[in-house]
């Protein structure tokens, strides 16, 4: 996501980059990045929360007007009254993919492998 | 408490789990910046996504879970939100639900910002992403193609969302 925001940036087209996990899309670097401190899903707001959506969609919007050059701008919200998901994530109480999205990656993966291997990719 | 470090985490979780090998996030030491050379509100606005976005009942590129390249693809933004489901496994499934297309794919929230003026208009199209396994096929071959379809569609500003 953060290479296709720089290569349409590298080519003219300004870009805001809706996100939640900070250290992921600023390792890579983009120009404008509205980051929002929640789980892994909801970029733009938590579910059914139209006030919220729309508040977070408009700080991307004001950013493509305001910034003079890579800026983040972290939300104001939170995302409960604690933050234990923080914790709990990539945990071996909480597997991030489940059982079967993980054998769909893995196959995908030796599939993938196989097409380097023949020089199709 | 501060923000998760997933670079870290996930580097912790797939070595407990076996993968010698870790991932190597893409890395730069500039970032391309453009301006925005005329007023939002005369700007079209494209939208790009993770979120692995299919339509209810009809046939596409999301059918062949198998395919291991996985190329962009694009949707009408026009298509009726009931009808657009998310088939992403990637994500906190403990804690949230992708079951409101809007917190990940703002179309509707887009769409009021153009009624008031803010913006122009929405795409006729938007663009799906995978996130792939090489950086070099994003750069080289997905991320030309979601360029070359915005020009095609006139897309004076790009809206991206990474689920």
């Amino acid at each position: 996501m953060a290479l296709a925001a720089r290569h349409l940036e590298a080519n003219g087209i300004p870009t805001v980059v809706y996100g939640c996990a900070r250290d992921i899309v600023e390792h890579c670097g983009v120009a404008r990045f509205v980051f929002s401190d929640f789980p892994l899903g909801n970029p733009t707001g938590k579910p059914w929360d139209v006030p919220m959506q729309r508040a977070i969609v408009g700080l991307g919007l004001d950013l493509l007007e305001s910034a003079r050059a890579p800026i983040t701008v972290t939300t104001p919200h939170r995302w409960g009254p604690d933050e234990a998901w923080k914790v709990k994530c990539f945990t071996k109480e909480r597997p991030f993919l489940s059982v079967d999205a993980t054998e769909k990656w893995h196959r995908r993966k030796a599939a993938y492998r196989g097409l380097k291997t023949e020089g199709k990719v | 408490m501060d923000y998760v470090r997933y670079i870290d985490k996930t580097r912790e979780y797939y070595a407990g789990e076996g993968y010698a090998k870790p991932y190597h996030w893409a890395h730069f030491d500039s970032i391309p910046f453009t301006s925005l050379t005329k007023p939002l509100g005369r700007c079209r606005v494209g939208l790009v996504t993770t979120s692995e976005m299919a339509v209810l009942e009809e046939p596409g590129p999301w059918d062949d879970e198998a395919d291991a390249t996985r190329d962009v693809y694009a949707l009408p933004t026009s298509t009726p939100t009931e009808k657009l489901y998310t088939r992403k496994e990637a994500f906190d499934r403990y804690e949230t639900t992708l079951d409101d297309v809007e917190s990940y794919l703002p179309i509707a929230r887009l769409r009021e910002y153009a009624d008031q003026g803010r913006i122009r208009d929405l795409a006729p199209r938007f663009q799906v992403i995978y996130s792939q396994y090489s950086q070099r096929k994003t750069m080289t071959v997905d991320a030309p193609e979601i360029l070359r379809q915005m020009r095609e569609d006139g897309v004076d500003v790009a809206v991206l969302t990474a689920v």
